[in-house]
Parts: structure tokens; sequence; C-alpha cells
């Protein structure tokens, strides 16, 4: 499933409202989970999961063109966990 | 701080002009159509967050930790979440920006 996928899905779920209020929703909900991961914060949906920052510790990699030694700086990636709601459907899914 | 259904139910009212009623059944509607999907064994790719995807992982050993008994974890359908290059840039400029300012 895409994105214009989902919104003609809530589309079709909510007849009463015009179209482009279901994409707009959708971008407004997705911008709203970004913002928050990108200011540090968690989102936690019940039944679905949560998303986080898992640090990455600053490390000494390398250029894999020269083979020169480069300083990776520490840094904060996006980590989600699925809820319990949607690893028992996902495994067990009916 | 934590960001949850009723957050983004009152940016749904206070941005695209919902209702309440709407903005809950909209929320709750948006995360359903995902977990239906994965359930029906689709990934959902959403383009400038990132994709939801499945893996199906083998039977592996395992023990329990408080007894140390072995016992094997089934074979099992798991979600993966891989946040697309925007989400990651994102997160990495505005965590960057925000130590710069501490230091």
């Amino acid at each position: 499933m895409t994105k214009s996928e989902l919104i003609a899905r809530l589309a079709a779920r909510f007849p009463q409202l015009v179209a482009k209020d279901a994409d707009f929703a959708v971008k407004v909900i997705l911008d709203a989970l970004t913002d928050a991961l990108a200011e540090g914060n968690r989102i936690e949906i019940r039944g679905f999961g949560s998303f986080a920052l898992n640090y990455r510790p600053p490390r000494l990699g390398r250029n894999p063109k020269s083979g020169d030694k480069v300083q990776v700086p520490a840094k904060y990636v996006p980590h989600f966990k699925p809820g319990k709601e949607l690893r028992e459907r996902v495994d067990q899914p009916g | 701080m934590t960001l949850t259904k009723a957050e983004l139910a009152d940016l749904l009212f206070e941005r695209v002009g919902l209702n309440k009623r709407e903005a809950k059944d909209m929320v709750e509607c948006f995360f359903e159509e995902v977990r239906t999907s994965l359930e029906a064994g689709d990934s959902v790719k959403l383009s400038g967050f990132g994709n939801f995807q499945l893996r199906d992982k083998p039977q592996r050993p395992g023990r329990n930790p408080k007894t140390g008994e072995e016992i094997p974890i089934s074979a099992r359908r798991v979600v993966t979440f891989h946040a697309s290059q925007m989400l990651k840039i994102a997160v990495e400029t505005a965590q960057a920006a925000k130590s710069a300012q501490t230091e």
C-alpha cells in the first residue's frame, strides 16, 4: 500500500468529507510524526506501536573509495517498536 | 513529551477542520488501514516518512532467561520500519542543531 492508496482508502471510509480532506489529513499526521521525532519526542500509538530515537555513538569510519579514515559523528536514528495488537495480527492474520 | 492519538486528532480538528468526532475516527482509521495492509501481508510505503515491511523469521533456539531451560522460539512474521532518507535527515539536522546550542 502506498501513500496515495492509503488516502484513497481513507477517503472511501469518510464519504461525507471531500477527497482533499483525506489527502490533507494524511499529510498533517505524517508531518506531526516527523516533527515529533525531529524534536526528540516519543510517539505512542496504542495497538499500533511506538516511535523513538536511538543514539548512535561516534565512530571511526572509512571512505570506501579512498580508504581514508573519517570520524563519523554521533547521531540519532528513528526506531519503531510494533505494539501488541499489530504484532499479533501480522503473525496470525484473521 | 509524547505524541499520542489525542494530539493527532487535535491537529486534524485545528488544521484540516474536521469535527472532533471525525478527527478522532480519522486518526483511528489511519493506523487501522496500515495494520490491515500489513496483516494481509502487504508492506506499506509512505513516501517522505518511511516503509513498514514484513519479515518472515525462521524458528531459532532460545532460552528461558530465568530458568536457563532451552525452548525453541517459533517461526514468526514481524514488522520492521525503515525511515525514509527525508525523516532521517530531519531528525539528524534537528538533533545536531540542538546539541550545538547546548555546547
